[in-house]
């Protein structure tokens, strides 16, 4: 055969595709690595005076703080609580939906529900916080003013009462992101060979029980890879949701409290930055450790799906 | 089904309602959503208020564009030389960028190195760099695409032709990435116009307020105001005291790009969800 002519070297073409790669690889430095490097600061006890390498070494005086506290508890529990309640309770919603969608006929009603059920998730949290706002203002809101004042029950100040809010938020999250998370199922159902209803059917098999023999129990890796992955990330929250629905409400800590807005809340109001470097790093060096158990048991369940 | 997709719509529907209502039937009844009296004086008010308004769209505007774009050509060129089966550096370089999702030095060693090291406290740049510039998954989804859609032939017939590595990506590649560019440049403007957590951090002068922050701004304010002694600072502000309706309305007004341009996007949107499969 032959001979492929090169008008640039071989290691002209390397250096060349490296460059290109030089940009991104900058920021991915700037951006991420760096301030991995940056995880020093927990162990010191930062001066500003002293600056951040001048300041003295504290050991792990700052995690001994942080877990004294009555905060560290709190923020773990509600954290793990709210995210196994969404991967739970998400997951089952989000594949009652993708079959139902599955079983439609007409494909404009699909696309159009699909289209609906989607687009909460488009939009900020701070829209969010708006449109909760709507339902749940003390003196104008839909619930006190419409429903609960028709019904003679007294009006609850939202706000300032903790123990709604894993309800709220609950309700929040799924509103807002099962939409999306039923899409993704919907194309793991969309990929089941006909066929295995074709035999169900035959076999006497009516609606209800095809889903039951043959859907589910052909989701099953596809629902394993996203728990364990969700589960990977179970130390992490989404801040809007918690930090700025509630309309950052000190009276809220108690239920609202994660562990990213702690780390907010200690760094940029607190101006505590020992215990929110603390905490950030806790959360950082945790999640890594279940993200790589999480990656291992995919690994074993299914090969195909593992990360890496 | 149909059923679901009326309550997930539902809240929207209260928003707009109310933004539509006469202010004093707000406060007597509350949010409904059967008018009893249309009022358009939230919108008025609003209109009134234009240059801060116009200002955080402006603010908005300017980050998502030169953000997505900026965003666009660094995620390109790095997921190219990735893409490429022989390159010496691909598996280095994939190792690197998938490290990221693992990891993370954590909020507190980013935020000292953007405003102390890099100072870029309560400037555009605040609002573009950190976190939201180049996402590595974005990075991974652009170099699968061109190791499956993209066939080698093409890069061979130009290194035949005898282009420069740099001529192949700019003139082949690009213009050939169009789907995966619309899919990830969708996500990543609909990012940088729903973020306000950088500005949370990085931005206290108002005039770098993208329309998100104001949102917050004006919730926050309302919320300041309720309690007696915000009451006693009530004119000291540059930002009057908006209503309820007024709120609703300013929600409104966020919402409305978001809902404008999703019929057009919506088949992106939901290709670019599946292939995160």
């Amino acid at each position: 055969m032959f001979k492929k002519i090169r008008l640039q070297s071989r290691s002209k073409a390397t250096f060349s595709l490296f460059l290109l790669a030089v940009p991104g690889l900058i920021y991915l430095l700037i951006n991420n690595y760096l301030p991995m490097f940056g995880v020093f600061i927990a162990f010191k006890d930062i001066d500003y005076v002293k600056g951040l390498f001048g300041s003295d070494w504290s050991g792990f005086k700052n995690f001994e703080f942080l877990f004294r506290t009555n905060d560290a508890w709190i923020m773990t529990r509600n954290t793990i609580l709210y995210n196994l309640a969404f991967i739970f309770i998400g997951t089952i919603v989000a594949i009652i939906i993708a079959i139902f969608l599955y079983e439609l006929k007409n494909k404009l009603a699909t696309k159009l529900f699909q289209s609906s059920i989607l687009f909460p998730n488009l939009v900020s949290m701070v829209i969010v916080s708006y449109l909760v706002y709507a339902f749940l203002a003390s003196d104008s809101g839909l619930i006190n003013l419409s429903i609960l004042r028709s019904l003679g029950i007294e009006e609850i100040n939202w706000y300032a009462e903790s123990k709604y809010w894993p309800y709220i938020l609950t309700v929040t999250y799924l509103w807002k992101t099962a939409g999306y998370t039923s899409i993704v199922y919907f194309a793991f159902i969309a990929g089941i060979d006909k066929s295995y209803y074709e035999a169900a059917k035959i076999d006497g098999a009516g609606k209800l029980r095809q889903i039951f023999s043959v859907t589910l129990p052909l989701l099953k890796p596809a629902v394993i890879l996203m728990v364990l992955l969700a589960v990977g990330r179970i130390f992490n929250s989404d801040f809007g949701l918690f930090y700025q629905v509630p309309l950052n409400s000190g009276a809220l800590y108690s239920t609202t409290q994660t562990i990213d807005t702690y780390v907010y809340r200690a760094l940029m109001q607190m101006n505590d930055i020992g215990m929110s470097a603390a905490a950030g790093f806790y959360q950082s060096v945790v999640g890594l450790v279940l993200v790589l158990i999480a990656n291992k048991l995919v690994k074993r369940a299914d090969p195909d799906n593992a990360l890496f | 089904m149909a059923l679901l997709s009326i309550v997930t719509i539902l809240p929207f529907i209260l928003m707009i309602v109310a933004s539509f209502t006469d202010e004093k039937d707000l406060i007597l009844n509350g949010y409904r959503f059967f008018i009893s009296n249309i009022s358009f004086d939230a919108y008025i008010y609003l209109i009134n208020q234009y240059e801060i308004i116009v200002r955080a769209y402006g603010v908005s505007i300017l980050v998502t564009v030169v953000g997505t774009v900026a965003s666009l050509v660094l995620t390109t060129m790095l997921a190219y030389p990735m893409s490429r089966r022989d390159f010496k550096y691909k598996n280095t370089l994939a190792f690197v960028v998938f490290f990221t999702m693992l990891f993370s030095g954590g909020i507190v060693p980013s935020y000292m190195l953007w405003s102390r090291v890099f100072g870029i406290t309560d400037s555009y740049l605040a609002l573009i760099l950190p976190n939201l510039l180049m996402p590595a998954f974005h990075v991974l989804l652009v170099r699968n695409y061109y190791q499956t859609s993209i066939p080698h032939d093409l890069i061979e017939s130009g290194q035949i032709d005898g282009a420069s590595e740099f001529k192949i990506f700019f003139r082949i590649m690009f213009p050939l990435s169009i789907p995966v560019v619309a899919t990830i440049g969708l996500f990543t403007a609909l990012a940088y116009w729903n973020d306000w957590i950088n500005a949370l951090y990085y931005i206290s002068s108002p005039k770098y307020f993208g329309i998100q922050n104001l949102l917050i701004r004006l919730m926050n304010n309302i919320q300041f105001l309720r309690s007696s002694e915000g009451s006693a600072l009530i004119g000291a502000g540059s930002v009057e005291l908006p209503s309820t309706a007024i709120r609703m309305a300013m929600g409104v007004a966020g919402l409305l790009p978001i809902l404008i341009l999703f019929p057009f996007t919506q088949k992106y949107l939901i290709k670019g969800v599946l292939s995160v499969r």
